[in-house]
Parts: C-alpha cells; structure tokens; sequence
C-alpha cells in the first residue's frame, strides 16, 4: 500500500504529499507540529460530536447554520463554542454601528439558503448598485457597477446585524445544531493521525469550565488571532501593514439617494465612504498610525473637516502627472470613445455620530495550511486582507459555502466527516481562489502607498485603461462576486 | 456537477448508474489512503494488517466510493428507505471479505446494520478496533472472523426458511476464490427474497492480464506479486451464468475505469478490467408467470449476453 499511495499521489501530482508523510514517518509529524495524543481512558464511550465550530462570529455562526440546514447532515451533532455572549437583538438600534462589511452577492446566496438573508432583510442593509474608486494623486478613476443601475452590486451591512440574524436562524435549528455561550476553549488536544492501541481518535476540546468535549472534526472559525491555527502550528504568513482603520459613522449635509460606495486612494492610505441609508455613510480611513490617533483626537468638526477635504482637495496632483493622465485619456478615447464613465463627487459629510470613532490595526495574514488532520480553518483564522476591496466577509462566506458542500457530499458517502480527503479538497479549492484575491489586494495597498511619480503613472494609465474596458471590470467583479 | 440529491419521487430514484457516468470526475481514490492511515495500528500490528490487507485492501479499497454508491442507490431503488441522513436506515447487510471495515464502515454511516466477515482474524481485530471508538458505528457495524460457508451453515441450523440480508456485499472477492458454485450457494441461502448481491471483480480477459497483473503486480508494484491469479478471474457472462443458476437474476453490470493519472475512478461502458455486478436474489413465488420462467431458460443457455 505504500507503494500505491506514492503512485497514486505522484500520478496526480499532489504537492502536498502529507498523507504519505503521516502514514510512513514519525520525524515528519514532529516536523508539522502536531501535539501528541494524550492517552484516553474510556474517552471512546462518551459524546462524541460529528463537527465542533469554534467561534460564533459571522463565519462561524454561518458555518453552523449552514451545516444545521444540510439535508445530509441532519442526525449529525453539530456543536458552536462562542466565547462571548448571545446576540439577540430584538430591536434594530436607531445609531448604526461602526463596523460594517460589504457583502457581495456570492455571500448573499449563501445567506439566503440559510434562511438569514430574511431576518437581515427585515433589519436593516443598505444595497449599492456602484462604486468609484479614484486617485488622489492624479485623475485617473474606476467605476464598477452592473450593466442596469437595477442590479445591486453589494450590500453594506452591520456585522452586529449578521451575526444577530444567524443567532436568530440558530434558535430554529436547535434539533441539530447546540451553541454553547459564554465558552472559552482552554486547550485542544489533536488526536495522533495513526489510531494508537489506547489513544482517543478524536479532537478533544478542554472549556475553561474544565468540560471536555470530543468531535470527529473541529472548525476553527476563531478570527484572524486564531488560537486553533496557532495550537495546530501552522505556519502563518503576516505582516502588519503600518497602518489603523478609523472608523465612524458619518452624517450627510443632505439626504440623497447614496448608492455609491466612494474610496479614493491617498497617499496615506484609502478613505472609504460606504452607504447606510440616505442621510448616514460608514467612514473606514486606513491610514498611518499616528495620523490615525491624530484623526481620533480631533474634535467633530476638525474631523469632518478633514474627513471633506480627503475626498474632495487635489493637492496631492502634479502638473507632470496631471498632463500625463489627460493624454492617456485622450488616446484612450480616440480608440474607444464611448467607455470611461464620468467622474461624480462623493456627497459632503456634515457630522459623525456620537462615540463611533474607533480606530484598529491592520495587516495581512494567511495560513500556509488551512487544514490538518481532523481540524479545518475558515475565515479570518484562515486569510485576512486589508478592507480596501471589502472582501474580507466575503472570502470567509465562500469558506462556509465551500466546505459545508465538501462535507455534506461526504455525509452522503457515509464517510467520516474528519476524513482528510475532502479536507484536502476544501483547502484546494479555497487556497485557489483565496490566493490570487489577496495578493492583488496586497498590491493594490503597496501601489498606492506611494507618490513617487512612476509608481503614480504606471496606476495612473493602469487605472484608466481598465475603466475602459468593460469585459476586464466584468470579470473583476465576477471574481469578487465570487 | 449538481449534488443535492433529492430522495424524492420512485421516477428520481431508478437506475442510478447512468448518471454516475457523468459525475465520474467525482471519485477520488485518495481516499483509502488516508483510510490506511487511520486503520494502521502500531507498527507491529500494522505489518500483519499490511500484509492481509494487501490481499484484500487495494482490491477492496479502489473501488469503495463507487460501491458506497452503487449500494446507496440501488439499495434504495430497491427497499425506498426514506430518511434524510440515513439513507439505509432499516437494512440489514453483509459484507463478505470485509477486511479492515473499508466499506462496512460508511455502509454503517449511512444507516444500514451491516455485518462484516473476513477470514483473517487480525483484519478483523483492526476493523472492531476502529468502529470502538466511533459511537455512530458501535451499533450499526459487527465483524466475525468467518468464512462466508461457516457463516451459512450456522443459519442452516437456525432456521429454515429465507436468509436475513436485505443485501450482500462482496467486492474484489470472487477473483480469489476458488469455489464458485459455493459462494453462489451461500448467498442465495443467506439473502431475503428479492434481495440484492453485489459483486466488484476482474474480468477475465487478456487486457486485465496485461493491465492487473503485468503492470499492477510486476512493473509498477502496486499490489504484491502473486495477489492475483488470472486463472480465477471471471468474465461478467460466466459470473451471471453461475449467478443466475443458482436463483439470482442479473440487474445490471457495470464497467469501472482507474485513472492513475488523476488517481480517480469512474464508471465506464467497457467492462474489459473491472466490473460491478448487481443481481436479485428470485423469489420463490408458486404463482410465477411462465413467461418468467421461459426467461429464466433463456438466461441459463450458454448464449453469451451483451
């Protein structure tokens, strides 16, 4: 069988010969980090659950849901730790609050299967049908939006809004699905992947209560600090970028239809203005550290001041680039004269709600690994990414989709559900598409951190040819619609 | 590739097999590798296991999605089991050969009481060891280490009358046997009436001379040499020639296909290497209808089928 297997993998080129590598070598488990078994008593007889999710946050509350909901999961026990309290809300707050994600239609359609969709619905979530993006440092611009103005692009939405729908959503699903509150998971205890005479075959998870629990498989949904990442030893790959988002919630001078999501690219860093009704917008401002503590000691109207001037000034422009970015733009549309959009300004901001100014720091992580034997990641344990293009829920919403599908197949095949195969499949799969969104994230962040003239021209042309084109900007937001 | 599968009306439910043509891409055969993984004990133990488990397992293992399938499908086609989750919720099966527990074990997942059978006793330590631990399994699966003609003579002695198995499992069994006629037998005797047999095997021809012992068992080692003998293979024509002599009437007969390069199988037309074969146990009905029976003649002369 060794035999077997190496052809096996070598015929279909896994690089990741880990199966092999578990199976014939004790040196190459040590290497991947993985804790020794502690030796069961009658570990085998108690409960034990098919999945364990931990972290009740907006993936993994989805998670939960999603695998709660799955014809071929019903009569499996499925298990959410949170370590924090319920979120009910019984009532939507008059203030919004300051955090808030895009979510795109991808995330959509899998919020809507679940049945949460509807209670977010019923809440309160703010559609945008387009979004301008554009340079502080020359003219250049993009705009995205479906071919009818009919079509919501994405949805801006509360995280408190999410997290409570699903909540919601999971109160229906209790036959299932157990979400234990107030949780907080001490230590994990990986099992050995060679079943040992007398050691448990399963994740054993040790509550601060001193409960220990026993899953076939454990989800770690448990942020961008993962402590099931960290105790698997997975590799991470992270930098903080020198950078905070402030947030806050903005007022408007007017009401207006406010269907536009508006991020301009300065020098220090991208301002977001994203929707939430008529007369209220979202602020996310990344910026250096000490400008943002600066932001955050000014008083309100300082703050608006600057917050107007961001969107709105064009010091930032150098005749050289101003010039450049015209020509370009001139040969562009003697070649095509009907694309390019017109460039709109973004609404004036009159004041911020009361205590909503928060700043926190930003950085980029992804796990070399997102799986391991008898454990996965999804989420912001798995890859986080800079809020500029507001994919950050939406990657962690195509986790759930994508793994709740892998695991209910392998329901269906009667398989165990901590079977490293569909494991691998998720992680294939995810890492695929995962991939290439964050490094383009990644460098449109290091492309426009710069006003050094030929980084601005080479962004410059770049974003204006791709303005033009309007199959290019269709499969950017197939991509991120993803 | 659409895999919500509805158990819904009887129309949904008939022959699954065509469809499974065009999920072919579906299988992967990593799986029983990782499966190895987990059933290997310590080292000492896991020699004996490597060693009978060569005998059994490449064999067994290969084709065990497509059977977890073909079993599934047809087993519901035939008994409509109705529960979402456990689709063989209510059925009872036996897995001849069973090994290690390969496929006994998501047999058991998927609701069914299944009863594993292997000769070799420590195939049989391994697969009880591994179904302990899990407390969906402790109820559903059981091993003996037997022979399928001990277990047989045991129900002899119970009772007369009908078997209890809605179903029999025997994959990659009957190229290694050399008593046909008495496996045959045997499952007769132990099926329910219009209960279902299974059976994955070689074929016998020269291809699978070439392909399954040449280049599995000499050049690429996959399996170690002297596994097979080309003597016991059996065509599909002689295997429900012998099936349907012995009370079993032939449902369907299906060609499976490895690709090494993608390490995945998949159902195909050509039944040159490797075949499964689904055959129903007749009932014994005094008022079957002659044109039946003139079918069953027809079905026992040595005119080959297609």
């Amino acid at each position: 069988m060794h035999k077997l297997a190496k052809a096996a993998l070598a015929f279909h080129g896994l690089g990741r010969c880990s199966v092999t590598e578990k199976r014939v070598s004790a040196a190459n488990i040590l290497r991947r980090g993985l804790v020794c078994a502690e030796h069961g008593d009658d570990g085998g007889r108690s409960e034990v659950y098919d999945v364990i999710i931990s972290g009740g946050g907006m993936v993994g509350s989805a998670m939960a849901c999603s695998l709660g909901m799955d014809t071929h999961l019903l009569g499996k026990k499925i298990l959410l730790l949170e370590a924090g309290n319920k979120k009910v809300m019984d009532k939507v707050p008059d203030t919004y609050s300051t955090r808030v994600s895009s979510i795109g239609p991808g995330s959509v359609s899998l919020l809507s299967g679940i049945g949460a969709w509807q209670h977010i619905s019923k809440m309160r979530c703010k559609p945008y049908q387009r979004m301008q993006v554009w340079d502080a440092c020359s003219d250049a611009l993009i705009t995205f939006d479906k071919e009818n103005l009919q079509d919501e692009m994405a949805y801006i939405v509360e995280n408190d809004i999410v997290v409570a729908a699903l909540t919601k959503q999971l109160d229906g699903l209790s036959d299932n699905v157990q979400v234990k509150y107030r949780s907080k998971v001490v230590k994990y205890t990986w099992p050995m992947p060679h079943q040992a005479a007398d050691s448990v075959p399963w994740v054993q998870v040790t509550l601060a209560s001193g409960e220990t629990l026993q899953t076939k498989l454990l989800i770690g949904a448990d942020g961008p600090n993962s402590m099931v990442r960290r105790e698997l030893g997975i590799p991470t790959v992270k930098w903080n970028y020198d950078q905070s988002a402030v947030v806050a919630v903005l007022h408007l001078s007017e009401p207006t239809e406010n269907n536009v999501a508006w991020q301009r690219f300065l020098p220090t860093g991208p301002i977001a203005m994203l929707p939430l009704s008529d007369t209220e917008s979202s602020l996310v401002w990344s910026t250096s550290h000490r400008l943002a503590e600066e932001l955050l000691g000014l008083d309100e109207e300082s703050f608006v001041d600057a917050i107007n001037s961001a969107f709105w000034n064009n010091e930032n422009q150098s005749e050289l680039i101003e010039t450049a970015g015209s020509l370009f733009r001139g040969a562009l549309s003697a070649v095509m004269p009907s694309a390019g959009s017109p460039r709109q300004l973004p609404p004036s901001v009159a004041g911020i709600g009361p205590k909503t100014r928060v700043m926190f720091p930003l950085g980029m992580g992804h796990a070399s690994e997102y799986i391991r034997h008898r454990a996965a990641l999804i989420g912001d344990a798995a890859h986080r990414v800079h809020p500029l293009a507001g994919q950050g829920a939406n990657l962690g919403f195509g986790d759930v989709a994508c793994l709740t599908r892998l695991l209910s197949q392998a329901a269906f095949n009667g398989k165990d559900l901590g079977a490293i195969q569909h494991l691998l499949e998720y992680e294939t799969e995810r890492q695929r598409h995962n991939l290439p969104m964050m490094a383009a994230i990644d460098l449109m962040k290091r492309l426009y951190s710069t006003n050094s003239a030929p980084a601005v021209l080479l962004r410059t042309f770049g974003l204006q040819a791709t303005n033009m084109l309007p199959a290019l900007k269709e499969q950017i937001m197939a991509f991120a619609s993803k | 590739v659409c895999f919500n599968y509805t158990l819904g009306s009887p129309a949904s439910r008939t022959c699954r097999l065509g469809m499974f043509l065009t999920n072919a891409h579906v299988f992967h055969s990593v799986l029983f590798t990782s499966y190895y993984t987990i059933c290997h004990r310590d080292v000492k133990a896991a020699r004996v296991l490597e060693r009978s488990r060569e005998m059994w397992g490449f064999c067994n293992v290969k084709c065990l999605l497509l059977l977890v399938y073909l079993h599934r499908d047809n087993l519901l086609n035939v008994h409509g089991a109705r529960h979402p989750g456990k689709p063989l919720a209510g059925l009872r099966l036996l897995d001849v050969g069973c090994g290690g527990g390969l496929l006994s074990e998501p047999l058991g997942r998927l609701g069914a009481h299944v009863l594993g059978i292997d000769p070799v006793s420590d195939s049989i330590h391994t697969a009880q060891l591994h179904a302990s631990y899990d407390p969906d399994l402790c109820d559903s699966v059981s091993y003996r280490a037997c022979t399928l003609e001990e277990l047989s003579a045991e129900e002899e002695e119970e009772e007369e009358g009908s078997g209890h198995f809605d179903a029999i499992v025997a994959s990659e069994v009957v190229e290694h046997l050399a008593d046909l006629e008495t496996f045959a037998f045997c499952c007769s005797h132990m099926l329910k009436p219009g209960g279902s047999l299974f059976v994955t095997t070689i074929n016998k021809t020269n291809l699978s001379y070439a392909l399954g012992i040449v280049v599995a068992e000499q050049l690429l080692r996959i399996v170690p040499s002297g596994t097979h003998d080309w003597e016991k293979f059996i065509s599909p024509v002689e295997l429900e020639r012998l099936l349907e002599s012995n009370g079993f009437s032939v449902q369907s007969v299906q060609g499976m296909l490895y690709n090494p390069a993608s390490g995945a199988w998949s159902w195909t037309n050509s039944t040159a290497i490797n075949y499964a074969l689904h055959a129903v146990k007749l009932r014994d009905d005094p008022r079957r209808d002659p044109a039946e029976e003139d079918r069953g003649a027809a079905a026992h002369s040595s005119a080959p089928r297609d």
